[in-house]
């Protein structure tokens, strides 16, 4: 199988994939706000913030800058064929990360925990961050995901059973975690939120499984029936706390849930909940043919 | 309820007269601060900011700035959580004398304490609509401690003409968050 496209294309395909995932909503996160604003009460505070929200959405791609300020930690899943080095693509992302930074697209992240110094250039110690899967196909697939830090920090794991949340090792048990989740974060994940729920693994591998869910479109339908049921309820429930556009009330405190199940050790029964703002910010390109 | 401009520095009795929910259009400079900045302020004594933050507004914000020639210019200014400085605010508000705290999420118990005692509101801006507030921002007049905490931690000085808010904690005690977290309370019960 030959290669159509050289090294310096994924490099100016990954340039031009920052810089979107930066300044536009996917199209089906636009969708849910217009659709939770129909919702809202005329007058509210919600749908005034559901507003300011879709209006700088609209400004951001209009005038070609970073939608939110923190345009987050950078997550990178790619595919890829197998003549292709990884550290070769690796290494053209990094670059591109660089540039991007540069150009007003990304907020320099990048902090070392122990010098307490930003880098500067949103390069680190595994920062951004990258997921490589070889596929049979003949051209790379990079699928990018700026992920706030405020909704990082609410994010969380369970162990289960949880005796204070009386949740036992089930899907009604999963269930109870995740309101838990939603009501402590309140307004602080930049509600309306998008959840991603990972069940069972390790707990690293739960975590992850919740974040990958996060890559998916809003209007996608789970093949697994009972994750399918688990994402319809929880949507419904969590879009009764109350809590609303930016904690501020209303009925719109989720745009999404998705939810991701994998096997766990007969030990351990891990919940992660993902929270995604509502600035939900990721995108997809593929160099060399078709997505 | 309408919207009212509002300007920055302000007096403590100006301050006393506004309440939840009430909406301001800021006019003046806010001083951008969030975590390390707010850990420094409370650790040192900053002559050079102490008379910008007295009856001034604290931003819990780390825009994108770009440099074009010699002037700053700002690209996305939205807010960042404010909870995370409840350890530092109620004694940055004692020792500073600031009058207006813009940010996201609000703030607790200490917080709200100090706001009633000294005469100062906590305003929330929306999350994440960073270009609706760099849109409002006139100019970037000068930043602290770029050097040593970097672009998102550094305190900048930004002039603001309307930038939008709505009062969410009062010098009366009320909080519309707290308000919410109640009812979610009660939901959550019976959803479960």
């Amino acid at each position: 199988m030959n290669l159509n496209f050289t090294i310096q294309d994924v490099e100016r395909s990954a340039l031009d994939l920052i810089i979107r995932c930066s300044c536009e909503l996917p199209p089906d996160v636009r969708a849910a706000l217009e659709k939770a604003l129909d919702r809202e009460k005329p007058g509210s505070v919600a749908e005034r913030n559901l507003h300011a929200i879709l209006e700088n959405a609209t400004l951001a791609a209009k005038q070609r800058q970073p939608l939110c300020q923190d345009t987050g930690f950078p997550l990178f899943h790619i595919a890829y064929p197998q003549q292709l080095s990884v550290r070769s693509l690796q290494h053209a992302v990094e670059k591109v990360i660089v540039r991007a930074t540069e150009q007003g697209y990304l907020r320099p992240n990048a902090v070392d925990p122990l010098t307490e110094k930003n880098s500067g250039d949103n390069r680190g110690r595994g920062f951004p961050q990258f997921s490589f899967h070889e596929h049979d196909a003949a051209f790379v697939r990079i699928r990018c995901l700026l992920k706030g830090g405020g909704s990082e920090n609410v994010s969380v794991q369970y162990s289960l059973p949880d005796r204070e949340l009386r949740a036992e090792r089930d899907l009604s048990g999963v269930m109870r975690c995740v309101t838990d989740a939603i009501y402590r974060a309140q307004g602080k994940g930049c509600a309306p939120g998008i959840i991603g729920i990972g069940i069972g693994g390790d707990r690293a591998g739960s975590l992850q499984c919740a974040k990958e869910q996060l890559f998916r479109n809003l209007e996608d339908s789970n093949p697994e029936a009972a994750l399918k049921a688990l994402e319809e309820e929880l949507f419904l429930k969590l879009n009764q706390l109350g809590i609303g556009p930016m904690g501020l009330g209303g009925h719109t405190t989720v745009l999404g849930v998705k939810a991701g199940a994998i096997h766990r050790l007969p030990a351990s029964y891990f919940v992660s909940v993902a929270y995604m703002c509502w600035a939900c910010r990721r995108s997809e390109i593929c160099i060399g043919g078709d997505c | 309820m309408q919207q009212r401009r509002f300007q920055i520095p302000a007096e403590e009795k100006t301050v006393r007269e506004l309440r939840a929910g009430q909406r301001l259009l800021l006019n003046g400079t806010l001083i951008t601060a969030r975590d390390r900045a707010h850990r420094w302020l409370a650790e040192k004594n900053s002559h050079e900011l102490q008379p910008l933050l007295d009856g001034g507004a604290l931003y819990h914000c780390g825009p994108i700035m770009q440099k074009q020639g010699d002037v700053w210019i700002c690209k996305a200014a939205g807010p960042t959580s404010s909870l995370r400085q409840e350890p530092y605010m109620a004694g940055l508000i004692r020792k500073y004398g600031i009058r207006c705290i813009i940010g996201k999420g609000g703030m607790g118990p200490e917080t709200a304490e100090a706001l009633r005692e000294y005469g100062t509101v906590y305003c929330s801006a929306v999350g994440g609509a960073a270009v609706l507030y760099a849109n409002t921002v006139e100019s970037v007049e000068a930043v602290f401690r770029l050097e040593a905490f970097g672009m998102p931690e550094a305190l900048w000085l930004m002039k603001v003409r309307d930038f939008p808010v709505m009062v969410s904690m009062d010098t009366h005690g009320n909080s519309l968050y707290r308000d919410i977290e109640k009812i979610s309370k009660t939901r959550l019960g019976k959803i479960i």
